[in-house]
């Protein structure tokens, strides 16, 4: 069988998980610089997921496709050092404000730039929206079936797929035609660490901008090396509707964000000391509330 | 026309609590607006399913029973909301924020070009002005959730794209039947009209599903554990107490996520939302996100070292210290005092 052509999905977030106390500015709004900026964890076990079926597919090919800023560039080579085969970066003013629709848009209309492909794999959700949105609506904008919550596939064949996915309350085993997308549950297995030869192999990987931004001149290794080249699209690159793009192409807007004020009651504070939990308990069973 | 519509999920004949709990909310939204409630109920097997949602206020059920449709797929399902709603133009969409409803609503709001909000916490009606376009709107719906890992609380809009999507979790609403005798009326949808075959592409080759082990949403004294209680053994404590005083263990994401508790536990906006008569907060911080799933608690117990932990604002007792001293000793006086 002819290997496949797997398009990754992934996204750059704010480790939301790991709020210090800086991470709030004084003004209230959020303060992005403090938040690490890393691999959407359910995107990693989309990874993983593309990397096995390339194990048992030879000639299998992985493209990540990310959209962001010009720093989301890293997760790319994150990709590549874990055994993806090239990237494209989505960037552009004009994606700025994107709600998931918008984003699922842009994706998809920079797909069909892309060329053929036999299956696109995303993570069910990113942590700094959990919306779960973009890998459906793409697959809708695509065409394509879309099958969520998938934690292994478990064969591939020239023109369909078996996978099982996680429900709330057990699991599915569905077939699918290619091409099709699919979204990775975080009970999947989680991504393989990085390949040191890949890592030697793709450290010098850079965008163009990036490229004419650094300050070392590695110009003589891109010349020999084609696969240190990752690939940037903007808007001028893929055919879009520009009112579909950005905030104006997004449906949804943000009518006003409040900042978490606890308004706190009239608590009462109790310490270790046996008394003060004792009379906590005697007053819990009295009141019927335990016991 | 114009009408709220809500999508109710159905397995073998049996309507889910989270429908029924947006159909309550959609009943006291229409009222609000002066339209109707619509439900959508698409499954096989569904003769008088309509008797288990007009008592809800729904004034219109949309029934399409076709042996494909049941267990769900994606494809047929979002073809018959997609022409369904094309041709009733609701206003207003609502379905679970559930394995169903989180795969169908982006697949159908991207078809029809509307936006779609996951995981509300809370749905309002309110109007609003739009000064750089000199628009006013009215009577939209404040769709309100935590985002941003919970730090902040969004109030979104969708002012042109109707329908306006919402999802919302099971347990955020409450349930509530208005009427026996509601004089709802039945639409069948002649399904062959809103399906082709190509729809039904993914097949379903085996199931199993169980019933689920743990109820926490059912306990009425809740026992949570968060980060702060630091390993998986140190969890032993909570199911100690647990045991002890006949409750279930939760957990909060971040526990969760460092493997101390299993998913099927975590509580909070994208987990199980609880209302026990006792909360007791082990070493939990209090994100906004958990908080949506457990501040209508009727009384919350926090036990935590950090004095400051935000959690404490919402609690009824706060025991500063730690929960290997702290537990230990209200299992003590408990067993004591009690037969």
């Amino acid at each position: 069988m002819k290997g496949l052509k797997i398009i990754v999905l992934a996204k750059q977030v704010p480790d939301t998980r790991n709020v210090g106390k800086d991470a709030m500015k004084a003004d209230g709004t959020v303060n992005r610089a403090a938040l690490p900026a890393i691999f959407n964890p359910e995107d990693l076990n989309a990874l993983e997921l593309a990397l096995r079926v390339k194990d048992s597919v030879p000639g299998t090919t992985i493209t990540i496709l990310t959209m962001g800023p010009g720093r989301a560039a890293e997760i790319i080579r994150e990709g590549l050092y874990r055994g993806a085969d090239s990237g494209v970066l989505l960037t552009d003013r004009a994606f700025a404000g994107s709600d998931t629709l918008a984003t699922s848009y842009a994706l998809a209309q920079a797909i069909k730039e892309m060329g053929h492909f036999d299956l696109i794999v995303a993570g069910r959700q990113a942590i700094d929206g959990d919306t779960a949105q973009v890998g459906p609506q793409v697959a809708e904008k695509l065409n394509l079936p879309q099958v969520t919550y998938v934690e292994e596939v478990l064969s591939v064949e020239k023109a369909s797929i078996v996978m099982r996915r996680r429900l709330d309350n057990g699991v599915e085993t569905v077939k699918s035609p290619l091409p099709m997308l699919l979204t990775v549950n975080g009970s999947a297995p989680d991504c393989r660490s990085r390949n040191v030869k890949m890592l030697m192999k793709y450290k010098h990987a850079r965008t163009i901008t990036e490229k004419q931004e650094a300050t070392e001149d590695y110009t003589h290794l891109y010349d020999s090396r084609p696969f240190l080249y990752i690939r940037e699209m903007t808007v001028g690159d893929i055919k879009a509707d520009a009112d579909q793009l950005g905030l104006t192409g997004s449906p949804t807007k943000v009518k006003k964000i409040d900042n978490v004020v606890l308004q706190a009651k009239d608590a009462k504070k109790l310490t270790t000391a046996d008394e003060g939990i004792n009379d906590l308990m005697k007053e819990l069973i009295e009141s019927h509330v335990i016991g | 026309m114009n009408n709220i519509f809500v999508y109710c999920e159905v397995e073998e004949g049996v309507i889910s609590e989270v429908s029924l709990e947006l159909l309550t909310k959609g009943r006291s939204l229409a009222n609000q607006l002066g339209c109707q409630l619509e439900a959508v109920v698409v499954g096989c097997g569904l003769k008088l399913v309509e008797k288990q949602v007009i008592p809800y206020g729904v004034d219109v059920v949309h029934i399409a029973d076709d042996a494909r449709l049941e267990p769900y797929t994606t494809l047929p399902h979002a073809a018959i909301l997609n022409k369904l709603f094309a041709e009733e133009k609701p206003q207003i969409a609502l379905m679970g924020a559930t394995p169903i409803g989180r795969d169908l609503g982006p697949r159908v709001s991207s078809a029809l070009h509307s936006g779609l909000t996951a995981d509300c916490t809370s749905l309002e009606i309110g109007d609003h002005e739009d000064k750089k376009a000199g628009m006013v709107y009215k009577d939209l719906l404040y769709q309100i959730r935590p985002a941003f890992g919970g730090n902040i609380i969004a109030t979104i809009i969708n002012p042109d794209c109707r329908p306006q999507m919402a999802t919302v979790r099971e347990g955020v609403m409450k349930k509530e039947k208005i009427n026996a005798n509601y004089p709802g009326v039945v639409k069948n949808l002649e399904v062959a009209k809103y399906v082709t075959d190509l729809d039904f592409a993914v097949q379903i080759i085996e199931r199993h599903t169980e019933k689920k082990k743990i109820n926490i949403k059912g306990a009425s004294i809740v026992v949570s554990g968060g980060y702060g209680v630091g390993s998986r053994e140190n969890f032993k404590l909570l199911y100690d107490l647990a045991a002890v005083l006949g409750a279930e263990v939760g957990a909060s994401r971040a526990a969760v996520d460092a493997g101390y508790a299993e998913h099927d536990r975590q509580i909070g906006q994208t987990g199980i939302t609880v209302r026990p008569k006792l909360y007791i907060a082990c070493g939990i911080s209090g994100q906004v996100q958990h908080r949506a799933g457990m501040e209508e608690s009727a009384q919350i117990i926090s036990i935590n070292s950090d004095p400051e932990a935000p959690i404490n604002s919402i609690a009824d007792y706060v025991i500063t210290g730690d929960i290997s001293e702290v537990i230990p000793k209200m299992i003590k006086y408990y067993k004591l005092n009690t037969k």
